[in-house]
């Protein structure tokens, strides 16, 4: 099998991404568009572009049907998902295994494996990959021993709560039954169910996670990780490889955890193992994986000089790795940033628009995966996130200090950014040091908040 | 369980004396949809690929949103755009071999079925969404459309 034709099925600056590398590599690309994109940079850069459906992603960009008939109507013999919108999808990777369209990714099943969060900590514990400590109780007895094994801090979690509802902290093991017995009576009272479980609660924790390359038969290799820390509301704004300050030991581990884990799985493509790194303990959990190629990925690419797209369009080809463990070198340090037509001083409301001008950095060192140009039309029906500014250097200092510079010359008008938020956050002395945790942009808000005696 | 071809014709018995425009039917993974007054449709190979399997049955078309209709100035003043209403394989027959739902210099009215257009072996039914003669016939059958794509220019009624 050879791919010779792609149809992406997606849009924004993962489209344009996507497009570049299939370019480079002589491929005829297709892209889907909605009504709203027709206009995009994208739709102008791929040879040709399909009107899939009306602006709403539910009408267009989220259906499995159209968009593998899109691909076989077009002559298409691969889809790439990008991130987001049906990457993800077990039923279109299925779909396309049907038809016999190649799906730039992994299997159904291995999106199904590690899609459902129960069935992946299962597969984590039989990979031998740490988890975070805890467990289903079913009486006093039961709590007192599993809370002694975990040791406290611990959470006490409704079966029935999730999104941080449900949840009670002890910090002291002595007031454990009593705190049950009321997260139990609120557990039933609120969600009809009042089975709870513990967990350990970590104070302090680092998102890291794992880049990972597949080809299917078991062969995994790894091409370092990436620190996600700085993030709103569970929102990754800022990420940079390697992980600054990360003990050299468990950087080692979580490397390895995460090549079992995807071995495991006999896993195909890009994936990225998450971890949380509980920084009291200098332990790491397994959280997640993510079975499609990230929006953060320009870090490693930049750090490794691997482009990750022409990685994952070769294993779907059935090429297999085009490297080895040993292949993979990690060259200095990379940031990126991300840039979202949002406005910070109306607490992050989405800003869709026109950009009457677009002016993007560049330089030694500076990379701008983006779509928006001048005269690009942002809509309100898609993701804020527009572009992203990634600097690399010989070490974190250099590269942090290029992508400050890259900021400051960085001019978007006509809509509302992020970008003079992130470059506050770049600023700050703790960020400068590195190893910051998932907690330093609600400090940063809270102190902001007191200086101004909100 | 499996429904065989013999099922779906007793069922299609069934719908027809009955009081019902529409069934819809599932059971073990196999879904059957079947409308009243609804064309057959087309067997034609997806290009440019392999033909699907054919269906055990040939599911009526399910009816499409009513296309976008556009004023068009091509030459002639005042003509209107049919669009297609999604994006598929678009047929102007029922099947291969039968007369297409529509010729240029035919009269239509705006629940007149004019083609099918095909996403994934569901058949959509595409009405004109306007009265007047159909001038001139842009979309070629058996390949794929856009969604909003010009399918046909019709001369409205006056």
């Amino acid at each position: 099998m050879s791919i010779r034709r792609i149809l992406i099925a997606n849009r924004g600056e993962i489209a344009v991404r996507v497009i570049r590398t299939a370019q480079a590599l002589g491929l005829e690309t297709v892209l889907a568009v909605s009504e709203a994109d027709r206009g995009s940079l994208g739709a102008r850069m791929a040879d040709r572009a399909l009107c899939i459906g009306p602006s709403r992603p539910g009408d267009s960009y989220l259906r499995v049907e159209t968009i593998v008939q899109a691909a076989l109507g077009s002559g298409c013999d691969a889809v790439h998902p990008g991130y987001g919108f049906l990457s993800e999808r077990a039923d279109l990777a299925r779909l396309c295994e049907q038809e016999n369209v190649i799906f730039i990714g992994p299997t159904a099943a291995q999106i199904e494996a590690v899609g459902d969060k129960l069935r992946a900590r299962t597969e984590a514990i039989a990979a031998d990959v740490p988890v975070v400590p805890g467990g289903a109780v079913a009486s006093p007895a039961e709590a007192q021993a599993l809370a002694a094994e975990i040791g406290a801090p611990l959470l006490i979690k409704a079966v029935g709560g999730g999104g941080g509802r449900g949840m009670k902290l002890v910090e002291d093991l002595k007031d454990l039954a009593a705190t049950m017995d009321m997260a139990s009576a609120e557990a039933g009272a609120a969600f009809g169910d009042a089975r709870v479980y513990l967990e350990r609660y970590v104070a302090q924790g680092r998102h890291v996670e794992v880049q990972v390359l597949g080809d299917g038969r078991g062969n995994v290799i790894h091409l370092g990780e990436r620190d996600c820390s700085v993030q709103r509301r569970y929102q990754k704004l800022i990420e940079e490889t390697p992980a600054p300050h990360l003990p050299e030991d468990i950087r080692a581990q979580m490397h390895e955890a995460a090549v079992r884990f995807a071995a495991r799985l006999d896993y195909r493509g890009a994936g990225t193992v998450e971890f949380l790194y509980d920084v009291a303990r200098n332990q790491f959990y397994f959280l997640e994986m993510n079975a499609r190629i990230q929006v953060e990925h320009p870090v490693t690419e930049m750090v490794t000089g691997i482009d990750l797209v022409a990685e994952q369009i070769a294993i779907a080809n059935g090429e297999g790795l085009h490297l080895t463990q040993g292949d993979v070198r990690i060259n200095g340090a990379a940031i990126e940033i991300r840039v979202n037509a949002e406005d910070p001083a109306r607490d992050f409301m989405p800003s869709p628009g026109t950009v009457s001008s677009a002016r993007w950095p560049d330089g030694e060192g500076i990379r701008v995966d983006t779509h928006i140009v001048d005269g690009a039309k942002i809509p309100p029906f898609y993701d804020s996130m527009v572009a992203k500014i990634i600097a690399h250097g010989p070490d974190r200092a250099t590269a942090l200090a290029r992508l400050r510079a890259a900021l400051g010359e960085t001019r978007i008008e006509g809509i509302s950014t992020n970008i003079a938020f992130q470059a506050e956050s770049l600023a700050d002395p703790d960020f400068a040091r590195g190893g910051v945790d998932t907690g330093f942009l609600a400090r940063r808000a809270t102190r902001a908040a007191a200086a101004t005696g909100d | 369980m499996s429904l065989t071809a013999k099922d779906v014709e007793e069922i299609m018995k069934l719908l027809e004396a009955s009081t019902f425009d529409r069934l819809s039917l599932e059971l073990d993974g196999v879904k059957l949809e079947l409308e009243r007054g609804g064309a057959a449709p087309p067997r034609a190979a997806r290009l440019p690929r392999e033909a699907a399997p054919a269906p055990a049955a040939n599911p009526a078309p399910a009816p499409a949103a009513a296309p976008a209709v556009k004023p068009r100035k091509n030459g002639e003043e005042g003509l209107i755009e049919i669009t297609s209403p999604l994006l598929g394989i678009y047929y102007r027959a029922p099947k291969p071999g039968e007369p297409p739902f529509v010729e240029v210099g035919q009269k239509v009215d705006t629940e007149t079925v004019i083609g099918i257009v095909e996403v994934m072996k569901l058949m959509n039914s595409v009405s004109a969404g306007v009265s007047g003669e159909i001038v001139e016939i842009l979309a070629p059958n058996g390949e794929l459309v856009e969604h909003g794509e010009v399918l046909m220019l019709v001369r409205p009624d006056a």
